[in-house]
């Protein structure tokens, strides 16, 4: 292994997406304020709830706009509210404004949003991971808006002399019912800025029954925008003398650059310059590697291809996926290190009447999300100004700020909105990489990454390794469970994201005899958080290997399901976040009865059922499929049934479902990374074959809406679609799927 | 380097000092400053860099600029600024189709040309004319319903 450090790749983002060693539900609620500060180096208050006013707009008592914290602002031109947040895809952009916007009152078409700068003063943190941005800002969010809304009525009150108790308001208007007059907001804002800001003590919330926009379906914010291919992306960015530039690091991670033909390449039209950066030691932000810089993209394009590197490997990884799996193939045989139990294990299976084994693997994937990375920055009088893609904002100005050797008081980073995110932009090696080279060039510059430069550098979801072994009793009823899990390790300390299995992960809690153990090899490409990290590989091993025990057994699925779930209750009292049995029974029995659960299908096809909680989502799927002769398979639809609290925006919930279901079905079906000698193999898209149009199955999503605090939707629905899909393939065929891709076993659509 | 003349959305470009072996999606991004059409993976693979050229959808990302004859449309041409979006486009807004988005302009440029060629499209001709274009937010679902709505949406205006 390298000597590289991998700090921060671990640690920081996957505990604050809730992924990471400890993956899944337990993560979820170890999000409390002061993990957080900790993580983030935050002090003080201020973080869940900021009401902290924006510097340029105290309210000074003689009117101005109304912004009574950082997520409104109305004057007489019309409401403003602020995106706090970092758009990838899953839609906050435009869900989280709805929230302030329901308490504030307001009527949605009288709203411009705005993104939000990046100002922890003002927003504490800000980014997009680990489903996180609903459930984080839900009260603070709807706390914000009363505010505004409580100031706008106390400015009525004064004006017309009346008890702000007689007052009601609506779609952008205070309202004295009783004379019927009307105000307003714009009119009333310079008086309500002149106001004090209530306690939030104070502030009432709207019941549901009252809710008007949330829970109604709200188009994006940016459709138009988009429609009109306007510049809304870090790709699209331009900046006033901006050069363009690639950065070609050693094809294995570790390798230092010897030599290279810079002369020739700076001889080449077009270009500006070239140059070999060290690297600052952290696999995590910027490892070493020649940047190119030139007139324009092309120019830097062919440059890069032109460029001939020699490599210093000696301290280079050598990974392999053939030696990883030749190696996991003799450690499963063995009993590992024991992370989790619960019960007596081994009495649980002395005593069974039948047991079953299994051995589940899987390979690592990658993130592929479509707007390759690329970062704008300029570096000028020791002050550091980026335009990032990024998840996490936060991160992206401390890295870049080590980088360079500046304060992070000296960076200004400007959020854009992200092609694609799935997990890969909260690691921000790209804008450690452009700043590096804005420094060193004294222009300001857009990186680009190619393609390639993505599929060989990404930071992987690890493959894995299950051996498993279920015990059933003499009613058919799963007594004991046993994983031998084998997994990857990048710093030789702890395993990597998806790495760790713990007493959140089904069925500790469940079954009564549980046993976890796991093995880590050691790993140089870096593996990090992947759209539901762990639960998007372990949803598909444990719920596959369920389905194994009821067959088993001679049982129904969904019976067995059920009665594992068992009576109501959290699994983890005391965890607002954990799994409720009530609430995932609720689930599965919808999406079992949405889907004729049970009917009679022709020979060769078949439902298949699965439940996964992650991220406080509680989800089950039934997949309906057909396996031909020759293992092709027609996903005909997909049921979901769902239950994390009530909805914001329909529409942009069912959105994440539905591309929940194709990003599952494309992950199992074809896609894989595999490495030699250190290097990944798969260098594009015609070796990584995203799933298209016409394999897409009909969905079907069905919300529960229960009442506890809403939670995120980024992520939950989409382990379940592997589970389902291969026990329905089990159904129509009687071929139980262990590998994944499904490819692997000879499957195709 | 060569000096080309280049049609775009209805304005004649004279590009001097141009490396004719730039693909048309750079010239468009970096020289003339659209940049609808996007950067996915270089080799005709994704479809995100698609724009029309006599109105044919191509993979700008992969097409020497020297090489382009005929008229290029890019997203941005479909509708002027301010003016009202085609019917595509609309039905792209209406029906909330985007989730990152970055696929979309693509996804709309092969949408537009399908429904010139074929203006009543069935299930399978979408899936056909679309199958080139990678969305990796899944919004599959979604652009196949907007295409139908786009199409009927056409034909009625057609009609009156």
């Amino acid at each position: 292994m390298s000597a590289l450090s991998y700090a921060g790749i671990a640690e920081t983002v996957d505990e604050v997406t809730g992924g990471g060693p400890l993956t899944g539900p337990l993560r979820i609620d170890k999000l409390d304020r002061r993990q957080f500060l900790k993580l983030t180096g935050l002090v003080g208050g201020g973080l869940m709830l900021s009401f902290t006013l924006p510097r340029a707009a105290a309210n000074d008592g003689r009117g101005g706009p109304l912004q009574p914290n950082g997520y409104l602002r109305i004057d007489e031109s019309g409401i403003r509210l602020y995106a706090k947040n970092p758009e990838i895809g899953q839609g906050v952009k435009t869900a989280l404004p709805m929230i302030v916007a329901e308490e504030l009152d307001v009527a949605w078409q009288d709203v411009t949003v705005v993104q939000a700068p990046i100002d922890r003063g003002a927003y504490g943190m800000q980014f997009a991971g680990g489903s996180m941005s609903v459930p984080m800002n839900w009260t603070p969010l709807r706390r914000a808006g009363a505010t505004g809304r409580a100031m706008l009525v106390s400015a009525a009150a004064a004006r017309w002399k009346v008890p702000a108790t007689e007052l009601t308001t609506r779609d952008s208007y205070v309202i004295h019912e009783a004379t019927g007059k009307r105000l307003a907001y714009t009119d009333l804002a310079a008086a309500a800025a002149a106001l004090p800001v209530p306690a939030a003590r104070t502030l009432s919330l709207k019941p549901r029954d009252q809710w008007r926009l949330l829970g109604s379906r709200v188009t994006g914010v940016d459709n138009e925008a988009l429609v009109r291919g306007e510049a809304l992306f870090g790709i699209d960015q331009v900046v006033p003398g901006m050069k363009h530039a690639t950065y070609t690091k050693c094809p294995a991670i570790g390798g230092k650059v010897r030599s290279a033909n810079l002369e020739k390449i700076k001889a080449m039209p077009g270009v500006v310059d070239a140059f070999v950066l060290e690297g600052n030691g952290n696999a995590g932000q910027l490892l070493p590697g020649v940047a190119i810089v030139a007139d324009n993209t092309w120019a830097a394009i062919r440059a890069k291809r032109a460029l001939e590197v020699q490599w210093d490997e000696t301290d280079a990884g050598k990974d392999s996926w053939a030696a990883a799996a030749e190696q996991a193939e003799r450690l499963r045989q063995e009993s590992g290190p024991q992370v989790f139990n619960q019960g007596d294990v081994d009495a649980a299976f002395a005593a069974a009447s039948t047991t079953v084994d299994a051995f589940y693997h899987y390979r690592f994937a990658s993130h592929a999300q479509l707007e390759p990375q690329n970062c704008t920055a300029s570096f000028k009088d020791g002050a550091l100004e980026l335009w990032a893609p990024t998840q996490t904002p936060g991160s992206a100005i401390s890295d870049a700020a080590g980088v360079v050797g500046i304060g992070a008081d000296k960076v200004t980073l400007h959020q854009t909105r992200c092609g694609g995110g799935f997990g890969r932009r909260l690691y921000n090696d790209f804008v450690c990489e452009a700043a590096a080279i804005a420094k060193q060039s004294g222009v300001p510059v857009k990186l680009l990454w190619t393609r390639e430069d993505d599929m060989a550098f990404d930071l992987y979801r690890a493959g894995g390794f299950h051996q498993l072994q279920g015990a059933l009793d003499g009613d058919g009823k799963v007594t004991g469970w046993r994983d031998h899990f084998v997994t990857f390790t990048n710093d030789g300390r702890r395993p990597v994201s998806g790495g760790g299995l713990n007493a959140g992960i089904f069925p500790a809690g469940l079954v009564p005899n549980v046993r976890y153990e796991q093995t880590a090899l050691p790993w140089s490409n870096r593996c990090a958080a992947w759209r539901a990290p762990g639960s998007n590989v372990f949803g598909f091993v444990v719920q596959s290997f369920l389905h194994e025990l009821a067959v088993a057994a001679g049982r129904d699925h969904l019976e067995v399901l059920l009665e594992v779930l068992g009576e109501p209750r959290w699994t983890q009292p005391g965890r607002a976040q954990a799994l409720h049995t009530g609430r995932a029974a609720g689930v599965v029995r919808l999406a079992a009865s949405k889907a004729g659960w049970g009917r009679k299908l022709p020979k060769g096809r078949g439902l298949g059922l699965a439940f996964y909680f992650s991220h406080a989502g509680h989800i089950a799927e039934v997949a309906d499929v057909s396996v031909s002769a020759e293992r092709k398979l027609t996903v005909h639809k997909v049921t979901v049934a769902a239950d994390v609290g009530p909805i914001v925006n329909l529409s942009g919930a069912e959105n994440q479902v539905e591309g929940s279901v194709v990003d599952g079905l494309s992950t199992m079906l074809g896609l894989a990374v595999t490495f030699e000698n250190g290097r990944v193999q798969q260098t594009n898209f015609d070796q990584y074959p995203l799933l298209k149009m016409p394999a897409t199955p009909e969905v079907d999503v069905h919300f529960v809406a229960s009442d506890y605090e809403p939670t995120g939707l980024g992520e939950p629905a989409l382990p379940p679609l592997a589970p389902a899909v291969c026990n329905a393939i089990f159904a129509a065929s009687g071929h139980r799927v262990r590998t994944m891709p499904i490819s692997e076993e000879g499957f195709s659509v | 380097m060569a000096t080309l003349q280049l049609r775009v959305n209805g304005r004649q470009h004279t590009l001097e000092g141009v490396d004719e072996t730039t693909p048309l999606l750079w010239v468009l991004r970096d020289e003339l400053g659209l940049v609808g059409a996007k950067f996915g993976c270089g080799i005709s693979q994704c479809g995100a860099c698609t724009v029309h050229v006599g109105g044919a959808p191509v993979r700008s990302c992969s097409l020497p600029v020297a090489s382009v004859s005929g008229e290029v449309t890019t997203i941005e041409g479909l509708a002027a600024a301010n003016s009202d979006l085609t019917p595509v486009q609309r039905a792209w807004v209406d029906l909330d189709v985007a989730q990152c988005g970055y696929c979309q302009s693509g996804q709309i440029m092969a949408a537009e040309a399908l429904l010139r060629s074929n203006p009543e499209p069935s299930d399978a001709d979408i899936d056909a004319a679309m199958a080139a274009n990678i969305c990796r937010c899944g919004t599959y679902l979604r652009i196949r319903e907007a295409v139908k709505v786009a199409a009927a949406n056409i034909r009625k205006e057609n009609r009156s």
